[in-house]
């Protein structure tokens, strides 16, 4: 017979402001096998620990149920507290009253009456709780990192200089991502290649670094320790080995009217390419769609003027495999599309472009050599106008109901560069709230209007469009109350952001949670903010939310450390509630094994004793290393079988038992 | 039956459908409305008039009469607020107030012109008596 203490959290007022603790405390007292309860203002607190430990010895528990908040939260130190006091730490259930509760509950009444018959649920399954042990599970001391953006870069550096070997898989031909396609960086406006290129170089030359680029994530399975990842390299149809980087066949290629996808299309590339000068690495890939060898068969120009030979039209996509012990997202953003967003005449004017794009034209590598002009007639403005908020923070299916975060700042940094490098251009800008917390950022957007006179009005834009060459811009000042009607040359759109689209086909493969806006969850909003709830996955830069550098290169470091912790670790303790199968039962079906997602199922031939009935049946076996206790075999083993150790049928069924009498 | 101000700011977002404190005040209604430099009030205020209870004034208003329902305002404002709704609902709680605009037989005369049709005094009688 268990000898069961139950112990009642008032979790300050959060719990006991909405339930009667002590009516909870003195009906639990009544049910069968407790013989001890009581409540305590903070029960996780060492105080209320003590008052735990101190009823198991004094009582000879066996088993004890707290009622508290949900056990994501305290289950672990609760079992640490039942193990301190010497039993098993899975004799230990939680009834949340908190978040099931009393957090979602405003009558006293119906809480305490829910908060009773939770208590009584839990007491009902500890009885038939037994002690488990756990096991241990390997940790391969290998991270991956999927993405080779600034976020993906600096995590894999930290892991990387902490002494463990890392692998970037990034999409494109380079490293780099979208920090190598900005300009300068607020608030310091320091070049952004100036200080990104070293990073790049160091990550390239680091021995414990590899990258695969040209490549992508196809398949993930395994589990935190230990994943199988299969990464697809595509083919470059460029050998790496003897390429060196001289870049004649860019030049030489006769197909060049693809759309640069580094300068946001707004000038074309050849179909053999590297996206960028300092590329890295600096060899370039040939996109079979767009190279004419590839659609006709007649060409072969590059591999005619290539000295190194390394010209293959032949390569294929090759498979790499390799086992993790974590995995890094760091997949970033791109800017949303704007075709609903008619009003301001973005698809059909040249003259009205995005602030990415703006980046491009600024930076001496863009398509047109650092000049400021416009892509119609090639003419510098002499007036622009900045519209903020373009598709952020929209309640409507047109944008998305997020602030951006990083618009205010680079659309200050724009007005300040273009009013510094050509003082004669007027500077308009249009917002909602000028938004710049960070350090140094307000003085950063206030130098912008008060010494480089940037014109800021508060309004949002509500019509571009083109006349004579001109762009008319109609809008409001909301302060003064007025009508704005002006003429300009250029309108750059402070597009929102949204997570890279592929991140849904990645987080899937993951099994790693996504918001509705496919931001990737964290664990835990404060505490957690780099982890995923699937353990072994880590979150860094803008797949997990909008942020700036400085802010990515923070959280690519914190997702470093978490990795760090993980690899260290010898071993893992795995949990022991898992899969179990009664042989006698099994009727061999396969159900079970057809089920697991984990491939943790297998099926034997195995002799058995049925009531001195000796004979060989084929049987299934869990494989409890690689059983993760998701107890979807329970649910599909058609003979009762299949069980979830320290979540049997028989407990659950005694739970729903309690909540009915 | 008499309303408070407060009333009927809350009947008028009944009749709109509109949810006043959706606004962002971001102007892009105003910016958006081609009847801007006509009204006294302007979209953006139409909002945030009906947020605060100042109802007198909107009734008061001759911009009401000047929304031109393009629904430019409702198609652009990022926050689903529908300007457009709001001044409708204002247009038509001026039209609905009893006594108001109610026609007596002792005014008929002076109206009376040449040109009048017989009709309209007839229907005016119908729809403001009612």
């Amino acid at each position: 017979m268990q000898r069961i203490g139950v112990f009642v959290c008032h979790c300050g007022t959060n719990i006991a402001a909405t339930v009667d603790v002590a009516r909870v405390v003195e009906a639990a007292a009544k049910e069968p096998g407790v013989v001890h309860a009581e409540d305590y203002q903070y029960m996780c607190s060492e105080a209320g620990q003590l008052k735990i430990r101190e009823a198991i010895k004094e009582k000879n528990l066996t088993g004890i149920v707290v009622c508290s908040c949900s056990p994501r939260m305290h289950e672990n130190t609760f079992r640490q507290a039942a193990e301190r006091a010497g039993i098993n730490p899975y004799m230990v259930e939680i009834a949340n009253i908190r978040e099931h509760c009393s957090w979602i509950h405003k009558d006293i009444e119906e809480a305490t009456e829910k908060a009773v018959i939770l208590a009584r649920a839990a007491i009902a399954k500890v009885t038939l709780n037994a002690p488990l042990q756990s096991g241990t599970s390997r940790v391969v001391k290998r991270a991956l990192v999927i993405g080779g953006g600034i976020a993906g870069i600096q995590t894999a550096l930290d892991i990387a200089d902490a002494g463990y070997e890392v692998d970037i898989v990034e999409k494109t031909p380079s490293i780099g991502g979208r920090m190598s396609q900005l300009d300068k960086t607020f608030p310091t406006l320091d070049c952004s290649a100036c200080i990104l290129t070293p990073k790049m170089v160091e990550a390239a030359a680091h021995d414990k670094i590899t990258i695969y680029t040209y490549s992508e994530v196809e398949k993930v399975s395994g589990f935190v320790g230990d994943f199988q990842v299969d990464i697809r390299k595509k083919a470059r149809s460029v050998d790496m080995s003897k390429c060196t980087g001289c870049g004649v066949c860019q030049e030489k290629c006769p197909s060049k009217k693809t759309p640069n996808e580094f300068n946001r299309g707004l000038n074309t590339r050849s179909a053999i390419y590297t996206p960028f000068a300092q590329a890295i690495p600096n060899v370039p890939v040939i996109d079979r769609e767009n190279c004419i060898k590839f659609k006709t068969g007649k060409c072969g120009v590059c591999s005619k003027v290539c000295q190194a030979g390394a010209i293959d039209y032949e390569q294929k996509d090759e498979i790499v495999t390799q086992n993790y012990g974590a995995i890094v997202v760091a997949t970033g953003f791109d800017t949303i599309k704007l075709d609903k967003f008619d009003e301001y005449s973005y698809s059909t004017s040249p003259d009205v472009i995005t602030s990415l794009e703006l980046e491009r034209i600024m930076n001496a590598a863009g398509p047109t050599k650092g000049h400021l002009e416009r892509m119609s007639d090639h003419k510098p403005p002499k007036s622009m106008v900045f519209i903020q908020c373009v598709g952020s923070r929209c309640a409507d299916k047109r944008g998305k109901s997020y602030c951006s975060k990083i618009c205010c700042m680079y659309t200050a940094k724009h007005a300040m560069l273009i009013r510094d490098k050509y003082p004669d251009v007027e500077v308009t800008v249009f917002y909602i709230d000028v938004r710049t917390p960070g350090k140094n950022f307000d003085e950063f957007y206030r130098r912008a209007v008060e010494e480089y006179g940037v014109n800021y009005i508060k309004g949002q834009v509500g019509k571009v469009a083109e006349k004579g060459g001109k762009l008319l811009v109609q809008g409001v000042d909301l302060i003064d109350n007025k009508r704005i009607l002006m003429e300009t040359d250029m309108v750059v759109l402070a597009t929102a952001i949204e997570p890279n689209p592929d991140v849904r086909k990645i987080a899937t493969m993951l099994t790693a949670s996504i918001d509705t806006n496919n931001f990737l969850t964290e664990s835990h909003a404060k505490l957690r903010p780099v982890e995923s709830p699937t353990a072994g996955i880590f979150l860094s830069g803008v797949c997990q939310g909008p942020k700036d550098i400085p802010e990515t290169v923070a959280q690519a470091g914190a997702a470093a450390v978490k990795v760090v912790g993980l690899l260290a670790k010898d071993h893992l303790v795995t949990n022991p509630c898992t899969a179990k199968s009664d042989e006698l039962l099994c009727n061999g079906c396969s159900s079970c094994e057809k089920v697991c997602p984990y491939g943790a199922i297998s099926y034997e031939e195995k002799e058995v004793n049925d009531h001195g009935i000796r004979e060989t049946r084929r049987v299934a076996v869990v494989n409890s290393a690689l059983c993760q206790g998701c107890g979807a075999c329970t649910v599909a083993c058609p003979s009762g079988a299949m069980d979830l150790q320290g979540f049997s049928n028989r407990q659950i069924l005694a739970e729903v038992d309690a909540i009915c009498r | 039956m008499h309303r408070t101000e407060q009333e009927q700011a809350e009947l008028l977002k009944e009749i709109s459908g509109v949810d006043t404190k959706k606004c962002m005040k971001c102007g892009k209604c105003s910016a958006s409305c081609p009847a801007y430099e006509e009204m006294d009030i302007r979209p953006h205020q139409f909002v945030s008039y009906v947020q605060n209870g100042d109802v007198k004034a909107l009734l008061k208003s001759k911009s009401i009469w000047k929304c031109l329902s393009c629904f430019a305002c409702v198609e652009r404002c990022p926050r689903d607020v529908k300007p457009a709704k709001l001044i409708e609902a204002v247009r038509l709680m001026v039209i609905r107030e009893r006594g108001g605009n109610y026609l007596t037989p002792d005014e008929v005369p002076e109206l009376l012109d040449e040109e009048l049709p017989q009709q309209l005094l007839a229907s005016a009688f119908r729809k403001y008596s009612k």
